[in-house]
């Protein structure tokens, strides 16, 4: 079943166009990775799913309805969970804090919960009473994916979360996505990391200036295949 | 002894300045809204209490308990309504919407309840004293001090023990991220205006019960409100509470040397705060 | 066509050359207008004076001051020391006003720049109520009742006895026409160097400083310095507008001198009627602001009640006032200072 699709989905920042028609889907229990160059029009993507920018109501449809235009808040609540680019943790929120607004407002019945995120990521436990921001990049990422899961999202979007970690941390926090995974949460990893991204991912979908330049199965996809489409035929 | 008299009549009064600024400094702290009407409103709320004891005889406390839910109810649809429509990156909208109600409050209430000076009657507490050995207080400011203390607890509580406050800290980091959190945060800011309102009745039951009033003299609540705002650092409840303080302070010393120099010593116990703490004596350390 | 940047609009040529003439016409007007009307548009013209420094200050600047008042009172008490304790004419110590104003605005600047964007407005508010609580502590100026300027001053102003010569009209009447004179004199130079200043540097930098003082910072220009020097300009010729309206007046107090009402107020909701950010709001705002004071001044608290309203809802439906509106349908710009790109095509995505 198909959970979330966009349609010819455009939009852009006052004249400047970032994205031409761009249609991708995600399907129940499935993980989907986009992946493509810096500007390439992914995290407009993920801005125009949440509804921090808004647009034509059919250009994204969750579960078939159309919700383009409705606010972040109100997509939020149907079950479409952020971790936001850059993380994005609240500085006047505690690490426990920072988690259980996550799940303050939209809570459904699952297996996120304070105690599982810290399971998941038992660092998070020690520095519960810490800022959230006086964390390192890398646990401050274990927060923003453990906000995003309180709510039990059914659809997880991951922006950009190996941007600027060190590899070590970056292969702690991929070391969560299979139990993340297999609690059910479809998922969006948006990646400029296409090893890790094709790691976890079930398909692959390639972006380049605002437009889907590949899309493909991510256990068949080719190296090729991905160079051209990820950096255009001239290179 | 005059002094010490003199210092803890200041002391006291600075509870009531501190019931003036937490409206304001909570609205400020949530949304960086600076409402110029805050001080109008508190003559608002207290002719509301005053009307209120009049027709249905009650007790300044019981009215001022059913005009707290009517302005928290006014607080909020002036958010929904005006406010959150000129909110933005640009401060002027709000500013002059915000002025532009501050004129239109005072002479609203110039037009319904006349110039004349008002006060709310409190029966017995509005003289009786008590006396604290060295001085003699009078149960009324003893009271506001004290009120102001448990409204300033009541706020932190709020801020740092409820999903509510916890949505209040949150939207006021980052308004985009907390509506990725599920949270509207012109709903927050909305609660936010509205919980004022209730702060502001129940400055103005205490300002109301001390002393006269009439429709002019909101934009001298409003000053000394934000003066005492800006001496404790702006976002600290507390050090709101320190700069009523040192308001008051300065406003009973200066009277006590010349009555003429109350108001002006005030001012310029905020000017010198200026000059030597621009950020006032206890700064957040975010913002 | 190589890509020019122009600022010249054709309405803008006409406005100019429309404009002299109103000045000569503002000029000839006393011999044929009644007393009442030349008091009426002294007022105005001075309210337009204040409403374009103001204008200049938070539309042009940044700057919400709601603290203008102070200049204003100021610039009066200062007019009125140099008659009563220095015996100048009543005219010539105007610019004392100026004088006074520009150094009150000195360490004003000092505290009030201290603070950010909101807390700057009640900022000047409260030096204006410093300053009105000490200038009502002069005694010589009458304290916290005030004074008037003395007869044997106001008697024999310079100018008077000629115009009441060439008009025919007494003494009362030729010194309202003096003022008269010298608020259109001030009104267009105001406008004039208003416009200058845009259309020059400052404009660009100011215009920089407004929309974003870090970029504005990057790029060179010095916002503090831009932000100092608007401020003192606005202050200066506050302060001579606050020694005319007393000229006139010739009976002062602290009260009426330092009113937030009279000299912030009013200007605040003639600029945001008018439209904020041009030079034509103020304009069209002063003569929307008279309409509504000639047909509403009997109905007291009413008229500020109303006033304050309808500023609101001009913030919330037409935020840039109605000459935006107007200027939106029509394409009209009297006063161009913004600058356009010309000659070569934009085109859209791809």
């Amino acid at each position: 079943m198909i959970l979330l699709e966009t349609k010819g989905l455009t939009a852009s920042y006052g004249q400047f166009r970032a994205l031409f028609g761009v249609d991708v889907s995600l399907s129940a229990g499935e993980t989907v990775a986009i992946i493509g160059a810096n500007s390439a029009g992914k995290s407009t993507l993920l801005r125009s799913i949440t509804g921090v920018l808004r647009n034509d109501p059919s250009m994204v449809l969750h579960r078939g309805e159309a919700i383009g235009a409705l606010p972040p808040e109100i997509v939020m609540q149907r079950g479409i969970a952020m971790v936001p680019e850059g993380r994005k943790l609240f500085p006047s929120l505690s690490v426990e804090e920072n988690l259980k607004i996550g799940g303050q407002v939209r809570r459904a019945i699952g297996p996120w919960n304070l105690e599982a995120i810290y399971d998941l990521f038992p660092i998070l436990r020690e520095k519960r009473n810490v800022p959230g921001t006086a964390l390192s990049g890398g646990q401050q990422q274990m927060v923003a994916i453990g906000r995003a899961l309180m709510s039990n999202p059914e659809v997880l979007l991951c922006d950009e979360i190996s941007l600027g970690l060190a590899p070590v941390v970056i292969r702690d926090i991929y070391a969560a996505m299979p139990r993340i995974k297999a609690s059910g949460a479809a998922i969006i990893v948006v990646e400029q990391d296409i090893g890790r991204a094709l790691s976890v991912a079930d398909r692959v979908y390639c972006m380049m200036e605002g437009r889907v330049t590949l899309s493909a199965p991510a256990a068949t996809v080719s190296r090729d295949a991905i160079h051209t489409a990820y950096f255009g035929d001239a290179a | 002894m005059i002094w010490i008299d003199t210092l803890v009549q200041g002391i006291l009064l600075g509870g009531l300045y501190a019931l003036f600024a937490a409206g304001l400094s909570l609205v400020f702290g949530i949304m960086r809204l600076v409402n110029l009407a805050h001080g109008d409103m508190i003559i608002f709320a207290a002719f509301a209490i005053l009307l209120i004891t009049g027709s249905l005889g009650l007790n300044p406390f019981l009215a001022a308990l059913i005009a707290a839910p009517l302005m928290f109810a006014l607080g909020w649809a002036l958010q929904r309504f005006v406010l959150n429509h000129v909110l933005g990156k640009d401060i002027l909208p709000p500013l002059l919407v915000t002025f532009g109600l501050s004129v239109a409050l005072q002479n609203g209430m110039l037009e319904a309840f006349s110039a004349d000076s008002q006060r709310i009657p409190a029966g017995p507490l509005e003289s009786a004293s008590v006396n604290l050995g060295i001085v003699t207080v009078g149960w009324m400011p003893l009271l506001t001090f004290a009120t102001a203390i448990a409204v300033i607890v009541g706020l932190n509580q709020i801020f740092y023990r409820t999903a509510l406050g916890r949505a209040f800290r949150a939207t006021s980091d980052d308004p985009v991220t907390a509506s990725l959190m599920g949270i509207a945060p012109k709903g927050i800011f909305a609660i936010a205006t509205g919980l004022a309102m209730v702060v502001v009745t129940i400055a103005a039951l205490y300002l109301g019960m001390r002393a006269n009033f009439d429709p002019s003299i909101g934009p001298a609540r409003l000053i000394y409100a934000f003066e005492a705002v800006i001496i404790g650092g702006l976002g600290s409840l507390w050090g709101t509470l320190a700069g009523g303080i040192i308001i008051g302070v300065a406003q009973t010393m200066g009277a006590a040397i010349n009555p003429e120099w109350q108001i002006l010593s005030g001012h310029i116990a905020f000017l010198i705060v200026l000059l030597i703490r621009p950020r006032g004596l206890f700064p957040r350390a975010v913002d | 066509m190589a890509p020019h940047v122009i600022i010249r609009t054709r309405m803008g040529t006409i406005a100019g050359i429309a404009a002299l003439a109103l000045i000569g016409i503002g000029l000839a007007l006393p011999a044929i207008a009644p007393r009442a009307l030349i008091q009426d548009l002294f007022t105005i013209l001075t309210l337009l004076t204040l409403a374009q420094l103001w204008n200049l200050l938070a539309g042009y600047g940044g700057l919400v001051s709601v603290g203008q008042q102070a200049f204003v009172g100021i610039g009066a008490y200062a007019m009125f020391a140099g008659v009563i304790l220095l015996g100048l004419d009543p005219v010539l110590a105007i610019p004392l006003g100026g004088i006074a104003a520009l150094a009150l605005a000195i360490p004003t600047a000092f505290f009030a720049f201290r603070l950010q964007g909101a807390y700057f407005a009640i900022g000047t508010w409260v030096i204006a109520e410093v300053t009105r609580l000490l200038v009502a502590q002069w005694k010589a100026l009458g304290g916290g009742t005030g004074t008037s300027l003395p007869r044997e001053a106001t008697s024999d102003i310079i100018g008077v006895e000629s115009i009441r010569a060439l008009f025919g009209v007494r003494e009362a009447a030729a010194r309202d026409i003096l003022a008269y004179w010298l608020a259109l004199a001030l009104a267009a130079l105001t406008i004039a160097a208003i416009y200058w200043l845009l259309r020059n540097r400052l404009g660009l930098a100011l215009a920089a400083v407004r929309d974003n003082t870090e970029a504005a910072k990057s790029v060179g220009v010095d916002a503090r310095r831009i932000k100092w020097a608007v401020f003192l300009i606005a202050a200066f010729m506050t302060g001579l507008v606050g020694a005319l309206i007393y000229v006139q007046t010739a009976r002062i107090s602290p009260d009426a001198a330092f009113s937030v009402i009279d000299w912030t107020a009013y200007v605040i909701f003639i600029v945001v009627i008018g439209g904020i950010g041009r030079i034509e709001g103020p304009i069209l705002g002063v003569i929307v602001f008279y309409i509504l004071q000639s047909t509403l001044a009997d109905y007291g608290a009413w008229y500020l009640l109303t006033l304050g309203l309808i500023a609101i809802a001009v913030m919330l439906f037409a935020p840039r006032g109605l000459w935006g509106l107007l200027s939106d349908k029509t394409g009209l710009h009297l006063f161009p200072v913004q600058r356009r790109l010309e000659g070569i095509d934009l085109k859209g995505g791809k």
